[in-house]
């Protein structure tokens, strides 16, 4: 078939994406749990500093992050 | 070329069907007798899956760490109390790498059912565990029958439900 | 006449949007409530910010945000002065944030209300947050849209004359990844591209140009800005666990624009614990841009441009900051329904030197022709303290 290369490069791409195994187990999430290692602990004073620096300074965006944690659930 | 191709799709279509499916893995990835093991309590003695035999046992895995974790545990206690009289036994394998929050834990929110600890991961990696936390149930064979991955509020009647079908049989 | 208060307006708005980025779809955050006061002072400013933030799971899987915050401006910005008397205003901002966990996908839609005088903005935003790959990538995006109203305050802080000058839309869309590369290390990249169109001047600025008629040497005109803005942000980050309980951070950001500022920031942080009753914090940042390609200080005639400005904001400037931060939690472990209660003191210091901004005291000075007077330079504090109640 004229879309068989299509098709193989597919479906090594999602059996790849279906065979990723997590490298970091959920129990070893420890470290990555410890409230130290939230990228915002406190997101009334982050949200305040970038409003001082968007406001003397001519940037602004992409300040913030998600995700890390227990990945509990 | 084309046959590898379709089979190897299928065999991802699986992998993802199980993957989206329910929490509950009946038989699922699973399946087989459940590995035995032998760990330490708090106090340094001796435990494990062998000192159950003819039960129905529930394998808690969980970590000081893990919010859903503390949130069923006095859930888990008041289940452990109410159908060990029937033949259940509810083992909690702690993951944490260190014993003193545990201890400091368990101080301020003591259970009843036994607690072994697990800080080389060894038996987490022989159940497989995935999710934190987990909850594998075994019947009186000694077979997994079933696991539960994560814990929401509600989850508790699920695991009574599975629990009384086991001891019935 | 609230001449720093405008860019606070417009800048609030976009930060507020940043609080709806920190969410990790394992679980919804702890329910909360804090109170918040702060305080900048520098290059004869002095703003106040008093914040109150109530959180609250309703179910196990929604959760709602109120927050409000009012920020009071005294005194008056260095290129205001030569202009102003000392300005007083008040803005008020009120959000409100819904979030919804689903599975693996977090769902956030936020609404932010910001008024004063001269100035009136909205905000409506949603974000979604999803966790792939065994829960060690998280992909969030976003989008924002705001509608502001703009105007200029002719007549004093306590006898207003407002008059509306147009208004300004703004569209942001963001995007982020998130992932774990070991169990002691964390990374990100963030995206995000801002357009905003309409009125986007401040009204109370001018340009200056070479005027010999003058005996100042100068002369005051109007600035005129493009009435589009379009904007990309690309932030890389990553933060490392240490072996004896302490993490530290390392960020940089690349910026750039359509009106040619490009910007670049460095920042590093480090937090250590201690036990389980204190967090210290340090932080040092670097930030260094260039300037706006129709800025100057100094035009060489009236209209020399199309587009003229002379705001700070889009001068070549570069600014270093050193912070520290401590947290104390007072009932580590909770008393009654408190689980957890903390306050929190934080001090930065702020350096900013401007290459194409010169001093407004030495205007008119006769040793200093227009164009020869000292650059400008000034120190920031900004202090914050609040106390943090987790139930």
């Amino acid at each position: 078939m004229r879309f068989r290369p299509v098709l193989i490069l597919g479906a090594v791409l999602l059996s790849s994406a279906c065979s990723i195994q997590p490298w970091v187990k959920p129990y070893e999430r420890d470290r990555l749990a410890d409230p130290i290692m939230a990228w915002d602990r406190d997101a009334i004073s982050g949200a305040y500093l970038d409003h001082i620096r968007e406001s003397r300074e001519g940037s602004r965006g992409a300040t913030g992050g998600a995700g890390g944690g227990c990945g509990c659930n | 070329m084309h046959i590898a191709n379709s089979s190897l799709f299928k065999r991802c279509a699986m992998a993802a069907i199980v993957l989206a499916s329910s929490a509950f893995a009946a038989g699922g990835d699973a399946a087989g007798p459940a590995p035995s093991f032998t760990l330490t309590t708090l106090a340094g003695q001796p435990g494990g899956l062998g000192e159950y035999k003819g039960q129905v046992v529930m394998v808690n895995f969980w970590a000081t760490w893990c919010g859903p974790c503390q949130q069923e545990m006095p859930l888990l206690d008041q289940m452990y109390k109410k159908y060990k009289p029937a033949g259940f036994t509810l083992i909690g394998v702690n993951v944490d790498k260190e014993s003193p929050a545990v201890k400091e834990l368990l101080a301020r929110k003591p259970v009843s059912f036994p607690v072994l600890l697990d800080p080389a991961n060894q038996v987490s990696k022989a159940y497989h565990v995935d999710e934190m936390p987990s909850s594998v149930i075994i019947d009186r064979k000694g077979q997994i029958r079933y696991v539960h991955r994560g814990y929401k509020p509600g989850d508790e009647n699920d695991y009574q439900d599975l629990i009384r079908k086991l001891i019935r049989e | 006449m609230a001449r720093r208060h405008r860019i606070f307006a417009r800048a609030a708005v976009i930060a507020a949007l940043l609080l709806v980025r920190s969410t990790s779809a394992d679980v919804l955050p702890d329910d909360r409530a804090d109170l918040f006061y702060s305080k900048y002072s520098g290059g004869g400013m002095d703003i106040t910010g008093e914040s109150a933030l109530v959180r609250k799971k309703i179910t196990e899987n929604l959760a709602v945000e109120a927050n409000y915050f009012i920020d009071k401006v005294s005194g008056a910005s260095i290129d205001v002065l030569s202009q102003a008397s000392v300005i007083r205003d008040t803005r008020k901002q009120a959000t409100g944030t819904i979030e919804y966990l689903h599975d693996k996908t977090t769902y956030t839609a936020s609404y932010i209300s910001s008024t004063e005088r001269d100035y009136i903005s909205n905000t409506a935003s949603f974000s979604l947050s999803q966790d792939m790959f065994g829960d060690l990538t998280t992909v969030t995006l976003g989008y924002a849209k705001t509608n502001d109203k703009v105007g200029e305050n002719n007549g004093t802080a306590w006898v207003p004359i407002v008059d509306w000058l147009g208004y300004a839309q703004t569209s942001s869309y963001s995007g982020g990844i998130s992932q774990i590369i070991t169990k002691n290390f964390i990374a990100g990249l963030n995206l995000q591209v801002i357009t905003d169109s309409g009125y986007l001047a401040n009204p109370y600025r001018s340009i200056r140009y070479l005027d010999s008629s003058n005996p100042k040497g100068y002369s005051l005109g109007s600035q005129v800005y493009p009435d589009t803005h379009t904007s990309t942000a690309i932030q890389v980050q990553g933060k490392y666990y240490l072996p004896y309980r302490a993490a530290v951070t390392a960020s940089y950001r690349y910026y750039t624009d359509t009106w040619g500022v490009v910007g670049n920031t460095v920042e590093l942080d480090y937090t250590h614990p201690i036990r389980n009753v204190w967090i210290l914090e340090g932080r040092a940042r670097y930030y260094k841009q260039g300037q706006a390609t129709f800025y100057s200080d100094l035009f060489p005639f009236a209209d020399a441009q199309n587009f003229e400005a002379r705001d700070q904001n889009l001068a070549a400037l570069d600014n270093y900051t050193l912070g520290a931060k401590a947290t104390y939690a007072f009932l580590p472990d909770g008393w009654k329904f408190f689980k957890r209660a903390t306050v929190t003191l934080d001090v930065s210091r702020i350096r900013f030197n401007y290459s194409d901004f010169r001093n407004i005291k030495y205007y008119g000075v006769p040793q200093y022709p227009p164009g020869t007077e000292p650059l400008y330079f000034f120190n920031a504090t900004v202090s914050q303290i609040y106390v943090s109640m987790f139930f």
